[in-house]
């Protein structure tokens, strides 16, 4: 559904992104995953038409988006990472305004723009001026109007941005719901937005891809690559602690954080964690936490970016 | 030709919600009625003034009062327009409502068509309100109705061509004071070329924005005039264009 072939773009000397490739199927949803400055922005741009590459080409569906770009354009709804909102205008008239410059005919328009603000939580403000509205509701109605024409394909630059935790639940559980048959991508930093949401990950870092891969065969990759965290008692004998771990197949490399405390790093990714148990059992050491330490997918996107950017 | 209109509704609701459209319209009213009541005022007195006796006759309203108020209201309209057009194009950046037009399935020159309609609308409740005043002659005498006609064709002309400037100046930047500063800038520049030559026939007096404002108040419709101001119109909204392009590709 979109086809990103080769894209690069300089701004004066600096590439902010540097031959980028990736296509994304009907029905998907794209994680579109880097750390700031990466080029997601210059990337959701491009494909949005809202600027052209400097080299390479995007295919929305079967239009080019700078040959055809009205054609393409039809078929986008883009929330830009700043919410592009009219402050003199009222919620209602705001969509209204989107839906006519979308093309959005007729009868349908009321309905739709009812039903915009209904998925988007914000038909109890629309009388209101977008002025006086909360981040968090700016935030919707930007949702709102990337979705009122209906459009097959939807780019979200960090839609759940500014949002409190309730809302970000929210605004994911709505992004699942609006996806069916729709093409989906939003750019995030944070790794957990993808995981709950997306169908496939791209990580981009410095303006190139660094990975492209589903969810399901990402977390296949991570799986046990897991660095442990233990927390016992057992009445400052922790050398001996330390030595019985340490002799354990597969750990690499055991530390004393803190009195009682360890941290566990595993060799190639081997899930020691029933071993371990069975011998804090069997020494009668009483547990009191154990759990991995930082989210696997996380240690991959850190090591992912920190080896491609030497 | 309906995306036109969509923005040029959206544009002129945005005009009737901001105190700035309030001001420039009231303190516009209350300066040409003065220049207006001025004028009046003076051909007045002049008809009880007994050294202009003999030319009564050819002391007339047209020559008195209207053309010399279509002149101050050209020059009141050439300092208040930028701050009319100031916000058009520079306010979409600094809203990043830049961001929903630009990726709409709507042409650019749309969009410019609809903001420069919308503020050309603006202009014409203005004129339009302040006309009160020349239906007040009315009472006072039978002013020639033709060259007050041209006369206001000639106005509109004019205006509008200040605002395809302000519009331009409006698509340099995201900040409205800097727009209005340009805009103010580039419009004196085409008056100053007009004071320092008046000869008409000469190529700066034909530059000049507001001496081809004198043959319409005179009652004189001339083609070079109209061709003046639409190529001048055209020319804005052309570079206008051409910016809001170019911007993209940088
Ligand atoms: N208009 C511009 N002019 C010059 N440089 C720019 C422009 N826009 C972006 N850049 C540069 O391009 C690079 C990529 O920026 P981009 O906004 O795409 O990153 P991002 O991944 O969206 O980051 P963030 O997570 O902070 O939003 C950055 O180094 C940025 O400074
Ligand atoms: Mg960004």
């Amino acid at each position: 559904m979109i086809e990103v072939q080769n894209l690069t773009k300089r701004y004066g000397n600096l590439v902010a992104i540097n031959n980028v490739s990736f296509r994304v199927a009907q029905g998907e949803i794209l994680g579109f995953l880097g750390p700031n400055g990466a080029g997601k922005t210059t990337t959701m741009r491009i494909i949005s038409g809202y600027m052209p590459p400097t080299d390479g080409t995007v295919r929305v569906g079967d239009f080019d988006v700078i040959e055809d770009s009205l054609k393409a354009k039809r078929r986008i709804g883009y929330l830009p990472e700043n919410p592009p909102l009219y402050n003199d205008m009222t919620v209602e008239g705001y969509l209204d305004f989107v839906a006519d410059i979308k093309h959005v005919l007729g009868k349908n328009k009321k309905d739709k723009i009812r039903l915009a603000m209904e998925r988007c939580g914000i038909t109890d403000v629309n009388k209101r001026l977008i002025g006086n509205l909360s981040k968090g509701y700016r935030q919707r109605i930007g949702i709102a109007q990337a979705i009122v024409h209906d459009p097959a394909v939807l780019i979200l630059d960090e839609p759940t941005i500014g949002l409190d935790p309730k809302q970000i639940i929210e605004i994911r559980y709505l992004i699942k719901s609006l996806s069916g048959d729709r093409t989906v991508i939003i750019s995030t930093h944070l790794l957990p937005e993808v995981t709950m949401t997306c169908t496939r990950v791209v990580i981009i870092n410095e303006g190139r891809i660094v990975l492209e891969e589903s969810l399901d065969r990402l977390s296949e990759r991570v799986d046990g690559a897991q660095i442990l965290f233990l927390k016992i008692n057992h009445a400052n004998r922790y050398n001996e602690v330390n030595e019985r771990i340490q002799s354990l197949p597969n750990v690499s490399d055991v530390r004393e954080s803190a009195s009682g405390e360890f941290i566990i790093q595993t060799k190639g990714g081997t899930d020691i964690r029933e071993d371990l148990v069975r011998v804090i059992v069997q020494n009668g050491w009483r547990l009191l936490e154990l759990r991995p330490l930082t989210h696997a997918l996380e240690e991959v996107f850190l090591r992912v970016i920190s080896t491609e950017g030497e | 030709m309906k995306p036109v209109y969509t923005i040029l509704k959206r544009e002129l609701k945005s005009y009737f919600a901001s105190p700035i459209a309030y001001v420039v319209l009231l303190v516009f009213l209350v300066l040409s009625g003065i220049f207006f009541f001025l004028y009046l005022q003076g051909f007045v007195e002049s008809q009880f003034d007994p050294r202009f006796q003999f030319f009564k006759e050819r002391i007339n309203l047209n020559d008195f009062v209207i053309r010399p108020y279509f002149g101050t209201v050209s020059i009141i309209l050439l300092i208040m327009m930028p701050l009319i057009t100031m916000r058009l194009i520079a306010e979409e950046r600094r809203n990043f409502t830049a961001e929903l037009l630009f990726t709409s399935p709507v042409r650019v020159f749309h969009i410019i068509l609809g903001k420069f309609l919308a503020s050309f609308s603006f202009f014409g409740v203005m004129v339009l309100i302040s006309a009160v005043y020349v239906i007040v002659l009315m009472a006072y005498g039978n002013p020639d109705l033709g060259p007050l006609l041209s006369g206001y064709l000639g106005l509109f002309l004019l205006g509008g061509s200040f605002l395809a400037v302000g519009l331009f100046s409006s698509s340099l930047t995201e900040n409205q004071i800097v727009a209005a500063v340009i805009s103010f800038g580039i419009l004196l520049v085409f008056w100053i070329i007009g004071a320092s030559s008046d000869a008409q026939d000469s190529i700066l007096g034909y530059l000049s924005i507001i001496n081809h404002l004198d043959n319409f108040t005179k009652g004189v419709i001339e083609l070079k005039d109209i061709v003046y101001y639409l190529s001048f119109i055209f020319f804005g909204l052309f570079l206008t264009h051409i910016m809001l392009e170019s911007e993209k590709w940088r």
